[in-house]
């Protein structure tokens, strides 16, 4: 069974916005039923040009329904321009994040969004690729939009290209040309920092205070956000060599999710931003 | 949770209750090595011995006969390479189907790259052989067939007495993979000549790391585990005693009601498929001749992993062959490998029945299963095409 947090449960249980509508402005449609999972998404806008309705209808997994109903309620109430601005990984973070292999639901979510901008915009029908350069013949995945999730996602192997956008996942007979789109990403990149791609880490070695400073900073832009969100928050406790030691309050505390969130999140955000070596426990609880 | 109704026996089993109580006291009482000259270890050849009769027994085989594995993969991997090791690469040719179990599939494919020449014989829609096509593909320098009796995710029953006879005149050794078929229908060695026949322990109420592996007396066979005289040298390691134990207990308890206990797990079986069939539209099964307790079905508009995840919230444990469950991207090989189209594939649901399943079981799948396609159908584009419009370009993935 996979990882899905409680979040994304909730969302699979009760999506919101399912459906159709009657003269909708834009319609997008992503997917077919033969690759396993297809999106199609209307919305309406009102006289200020932002949307005021939206709504989906999805075929597939869990993480499919509940990544499409996060979508919806990541853009209702934006206008086309900020909507457009909406990345995979807000959809992502919105359900507090998704296993890797099911980021392509994320993306799938993203796709169908720009289709149905477009529609509006440009009168391009529903279901047409802005691009048409296909890479992958299995999945139907194009240059562009691998190399949009490339991009944005700072993704640097062919396993990370599949498990964002299913390109790859396949025959295999595509991955030369996935390799090669890697590589022209990275030699563009050219030492400057990718998009979303993490700061370097400080190698360096630091004093105590500096660690729990990053931490802290660390806690604060990375993880408190997404916690919030769902009701919870995470306190610094202590740090014990290369252990933090961290309390779960709100929602969290209570949450049986809470052990999948200190590993999965929190302490995959913290070596990923402070060091390579760090433990996250919840401080025990005093009775 | 609401209930608690398992419906995943092809993937395991529950340990039977009388299955561990035999276990009981070799973990603490009877902890010797049977290789040992003093009594703690003398206290435990018996008990292996009466295990290695009882697993014979089920399999029509002689205890000797028997070799004691850490489950169906390693059977199915020493049987595979211990042969083609054994023709010391005399023959080069490879024989088996595209519906094989990963151990035997990735077992030949790895031989493959070894240089051996690969046949994979294809499936026709009901999952059946071409025994036409299997005769073809046997040559003078086919060393190895490999046909499971019974499919995993289907169910679908191999006619295995044919295809051994056809092995035997050529003179090719002949395995199969038998962990779903054990203890499902009957097998008797005795009159059919296979060569090596793959068990598994947790198939069928054992535990999971003991499983057994039939070697016919005289079959060539090179061991993959080395280093001891375990086994008659064909598999070293100390012997996992409690493990072997409740194998045995195991196989007597299903030969002792293999009849009567496969009635009642098809009669069962063939109330949820009939019910499912009645109640949800757009529901169609994948295999024919299947065994008694598999059940493989697909419904139409929508996709597996969120069949299972609803059915889990009414306690229902089940399986699919959808790309979402598996983590790969593509459905089940053997969904594929029948021509099921893709898009039936994504929407199939394996439900897999144990002799502990109760017709109260299968009135709740029936009584949630038709809500919860309606539901997830509500919420499908593919099913309310208002405009009349059909979905987008046909799609790219082949099917």
């Amino acid at each position: 069974m996979w990882d899905y947090t409680d979040k994304t449960m909730e969302h699979f249980h009760n999506p919101r916005n399912v459906g159709t509508m009657e003269n909708p402005d834009g319609v997008g449609e992503v997917g077919s039923l033969a690759c396993g999972d297809a999106l199609r998404l209307m919305f309406k806008l009102d006289e200020d040009g932002k949307i005021k309705d939206v709504k989906f209808q999805t075929f597939g997994c869990g993480s499919a329904i509940a990544s499409s109903s996060a979508l919806t309620e990541l853009i209702m109430g934006k206008s086309l321009e900020e909507a457009r601005k909406v990345t995979n990984q807000e959809i992502a973070d919105f359900l507090g994040g998704l296993p890797e292999q099911k980021m392509h639901c994320s993306v799938m979510g993203r796709d169908a969004l720009l289709a149905a901008i477009d529609n509006y915009q440009k009168g391009t029908p529903a279901d047409k690729k802005v691009d048409s350069n296909v890479v992958c013949n299995c999945f139907g995945v194009s240059e562009q939009e691998i190399e949009r999730a490339v991009r944005e996602n700072g993704l640097v192997s062919i396993e990370e290209v599949t498990n964002y956008t299913k390109a790859g996942g396949g025959c295999a007979n595509c991955h030369d040309d996935i390799t090669k789109i890697l590589g022209r990403v990275a030699r563009e990149a050219n030492g400057v920092e990718i998009l979303s791609k993490p700061p370097s880490k400080k190698k360096k070695r630091m004093t105590n205070i500096q660690k729990i400073q990053l931490i802290q900073e660390t806690l604060e832009r990375e993880i408190r956000p997404s916690l919030k969100k769902d009701g919870g928050d995470i306190e610094l406790v202590d740090l014990d060599g290369d252990t933090v030691v961290v309390s779960m309050r709100g929602t969290c505390s209570r949450c049986k999710m809470a052990e999948f969130t200190l590993s999965d999140v929190v302490e995959a955000k913290l070596r990923e931003f402070v060091s390579d070596d760090i433990r996250v426990v919840e401080e025990e609880e005093e009775s | 949770m609401t209930a608690n109704i398992y419906l995943d026996n092809n993937a395991t089993t529950m340990t039977a209750p009388e299955v561990v109580e035999a276990m009981q006291p070799f973990w603490t009482e009877y902890y010797g090595n049977p290789s040992s000259i003093h009594a703690f270890g003398g206290k435990i050849g018996r008990p292996i011995k009466a295990a290695r009769e009882k697993v014979a027994a089920l399999l029509g085989a002689r205890p000797e006969e028997i070799v004691f594995t850490g489950g169906g993969s390693e059977g199915d991997n020493l049987a595979i390479k211990g042969t083609v090791e054994a023709l010391a690469g005399k023959k080069r040719h490879i024989v088996t189907t595209r519906v094989e179990h990963p151990a035997v599939r990735v077992a030949f494919q790895h031989l493959e790259k070894q240089g051996f020449r690969l046949t994979e014989l294809a499936v026709d829609r009901e999952g059946e052989l071409d025994m036409n096509a299997l005769r073809t593909a046997l040559t003078p320098d086919t060393a190895l067939l490999s046909v499971m009796w019974a499919n995993n995710e289907t169910g679908v029953i191999f006619p295995i007495e044919e295809i051994a006879h056809l092995a035997k005149e050529r003179g090719i050794v002949f395995h199969t993979d038998a962990v779903q078929a054990a203890g499902k229908l009957p097998i008797d060695m005795s009159q059919i000549p296979v060569d090596m026949l793959t068990i598994s322990g947790h198939k069928l109420h054992a535990p999971k790391g003991v499983g057994a592996l039939f070697v016919r007396k005289g079959t060539k066979l090179v061991p993959q585990i080395i280093g001891g005289h375990q086994e008659g040298g064909k598999r070293a390691g100390t012997e996992n005693v409690p493990g072997i134990v409740g194998l045995g207990k195991a196989a007597e308890m299903a030969l002792a009601n293999i009849d009567q206990e496969n009635q009642k797990v098809r009669n069962l079986r063939d109330r949820l498929e009939n019910g499912l069939l009645e109640r949800c539209p757009g529901s169609v099964i994948n295999g024919k001749n299947r065994l008694p307790n598999t059940l493989n079905i697909s419904f139409e508009f929508i996709e597996g992993e969120s069949i299972l995840l609803m059915l889990n919230d009414h306690g229902i444990a089940a399986s699919s062959g959808s790309a979402c469950t598996s983590g790969s991207l593509e459905p089940s090989h053997v969904l594929r490998a029948m021509g099921i189209p893709f898009t039936l594939a994504h929407g199939s649901v394996r439900f897999s029945l144990s002799r502990y399943n109760r017709a109260a079981d299968i009135d709740k799948v029936l009584e949630v299963m038709p809500g919860i396609a309606e539901r997830l159908r509500e919420i499908s584009p593919f099913t309310n095409q208002v405009d009349g419009q059909s979905w987008g370009a046909p799609p790219a993935c082949q099917s």
